[in-house]
């Protein structure tokens, strides 16, 4: 099982490092978003403090959210998923360690770059270190909701809009409670229900997630 | 009559949500019956051309 | 006895079976629908008293409040139905899952237009980031998703089973998204209007406002009923007696 898991995972990330366009353009996009709002809405230090835990965390749906749909399809496309259905591995396993690899490669590099964007919109340390902590927890719930959605449009024409259909509104209670939680740091509030919060649904979406996501390949490839 | 149309000058808002709400619905029941009849006629139409 | 009617309903969950008892039933609930509609409108606009507080903009309850309730109410319906299609793979519930999104949405659609138009007069202003506002874009985005889902995959069998799959995804989504949106109006209470409910209600208007939540009931199972009968001739077209349909069509035209 462990070997299963220990493949799977140096299977995508080796890939990913090959290419290395995935991560690329994932941390291109979340940094073009946030450029833009200071040109949109003016460069008072201001207005940008007060929405920049919103814009950041919107950015970085949207940044994940971009490379959903790749998190299937190549390996739909050359049968590798067809052979992941009957093999002698549970696909539950299978599938939760492709979400954690997705995860490695389109969410963890927004955790770490955005320290450099938050404090570009004006905002001080600790809201700073506060957004960090929120997207290391939000981002994995992030993927695994996306791949239930990722598994039920693999092969479907116009997949990719369809897909941010189906997933930007279940993103909602993770959008809150991040930017929420930043924004109770900057009023100096307490935080700790956020987090754990923001936990419960990353402990919730680990446990169903990845049987969803099954279950939804099992439909796809039928 | 004209009073009651007016509503207690509230017309405008009452009237536009009634209005929509039952055009809405009307339309939805259009919709499915004109489907219905397109359905039958293309059944028809296969049958027809399975005779021949 | 039991047997008996088992089989009797086992039977009549058929595609086939049903066809011509929804044809049959459609009608009546329709016609039930339009004769307590236009009870509950009498009552709404001549026995109900103008409101002290609102004036007359009240009257939109009738038809937002039960518009409000079937949105709700249709969305859980409709993953009951997709759920016990996904689990018994039984056609005739997947079918009555797909027949009811439309309406839900349509529904929905009507709660969120009535309540625009009811918060104008009331609160000066279309729309508020209110929590229950909120929660029903959310809703109306659900079913958006779930008949697009359907609508994109040709495959028929396949379209149902993942668009239950998605439903199934909404319906534990909901009391967390619910739960999220009201804790993040709350906290953001000093930006929006705060929406409470109406005080006592007169009885006439109660009245009113449960014939018509009725009305909309038998509107949404005769529409559902004769959505169906289109869902089960398209997706039964090669059946052997849908193709005897069409040619008694054939004979006749």
């Amino acid at each position: 099982m462990l070997a299963m898991i220990r493949w799977v995972l140096w299977r995508e990330l080796t890939v990913a490092m090959r290419t290395k366009s995935e991560v690329l353009t994932t941390l291109f996009f979340f940094v073009i978003v946030i450029t833009l709002f200071p040109l949109g809405v003016g460069p008072e230090t201001e207005t940008l403090e007060l929405i920049g835990p919103g814009i950041l965390w919107v950015a970085a749906l949207l940044a994940s959210m971009l490379s959903l749909t790749r998190m299937f399809s190549e390996d739909y496309q050359d049968g590798t998923l067809e052979q992941m259905l009957v093999a002698s591995q549970p696909l539950v396993i299978i599938v939760a360690s492709k979400i954690f690899a997705h995860w490695m490669v389109s969410g963890l590099p927004l955790v770490i770059i955005s320290p450099l964007l938050s404090l570009q919109l004006g905002l001080d340390m600790e809201s700073t270190l506060i957004l960090m902590l929120t997207l290391l927890i939000g981002t994995p719930i992030l993927s695994l909701i996306g791949a239930v959605g990722a598994g039920l449009t693999l092969g479907v024409r116009g997949g990719g809009v369809l897909l941010s259909l189906l997933v930007l509104p279940l993103y909602i209670p993770v959008l809150i409670f991040g930017a929420g939680a930043v924004e109770a740091v900057r009023a100096g509030l307490e935080v700790e229900a956020h987090l754990s919060l923001l936990g419960a649904f990353l402990v919730l979406a680990m446990v169903l997630a990845p049987w969803g996501t099954a279950a939804s390949l099992r439909i796809s490839l039928d | 009559m004209a009073e009651f149309f007016a509503m207690g000058g509230h017309g405008f808002y009452i009237w536009s949500s009634y209005g929509v709400t039952f055009l809405f619905l009307a339309i939805e029941v259009f919709l499915l019956m004109r489907k219905k009849k397109t359905m039958m006629q293309r059944l028809a139409r296969i049958a027809r051309m399975n005779k021949k | 006895m039991q047997m008996l009617t088992k089989a009797f309903w086992l039977q009549l969950s058929t595609p086939k079976a049903f066809y011509p008892v929804a044809g049959t039933l459609a009608p009546c609930f329709m016609m039930l629908a339009v004769i307590l509609c236009v009870i509950g409108l009498y009552i709404g606009f001549f026995v109900a008293p103008v409101d002290y507080q609102q004036g007359n903009s009240y009257r939109i309850m009738f038809i937002h409040v039960p518009a409000a309730w079937m949105g709700m109410f249709i969305y859980l319906v409709m993953c009951a139905y997709a759920t016990i299609g996904l689990i018994w793979n039984t056609r005739l519930s997947s079918m009555m899952a797909s027949a009811l999104a439309p309406t839900g949405a349509l529904f929905t659609f009507i709660a969120l237009w009535s309540g625009a138009f009811w918060g104008k007069p009331t609160w000066g202003t279309y729309w508020v980031w209110d929590a229950r506002l909120t929660s029903f874009l959310i809703l109306l985005f659900l079913y958006i998703g779930y008949m697009s889902l359907q609508a994109a995959i040709d495959d028929q069998q396949k379209a149902a089973k993942a668009s239950a799959l998605l439903a199934l995804v909404g319906v534990v989504n909901i009391p967390i998204i619910y739960f999220s949106v009201k804790w993040w109006n709350t906290l953001h209470q000093g930006m929006s209007v705060t929406v409470t409910d109406a005080p006592t209600m007169a009885p006439s208007m109660a009245w009113s406002m449960f014939i018509m939540a009725f009305a909309f009931w038998m509107y949404a199972i005769g529409i559902a009923l004769m959505r169906v009968r289109t869902i089960i001739l398209e997706r039964e077209r090669h059946a052997a007696w849908v193709q005897d349909l069409g040619n008694k069509g054939a004979n006749h035209g």
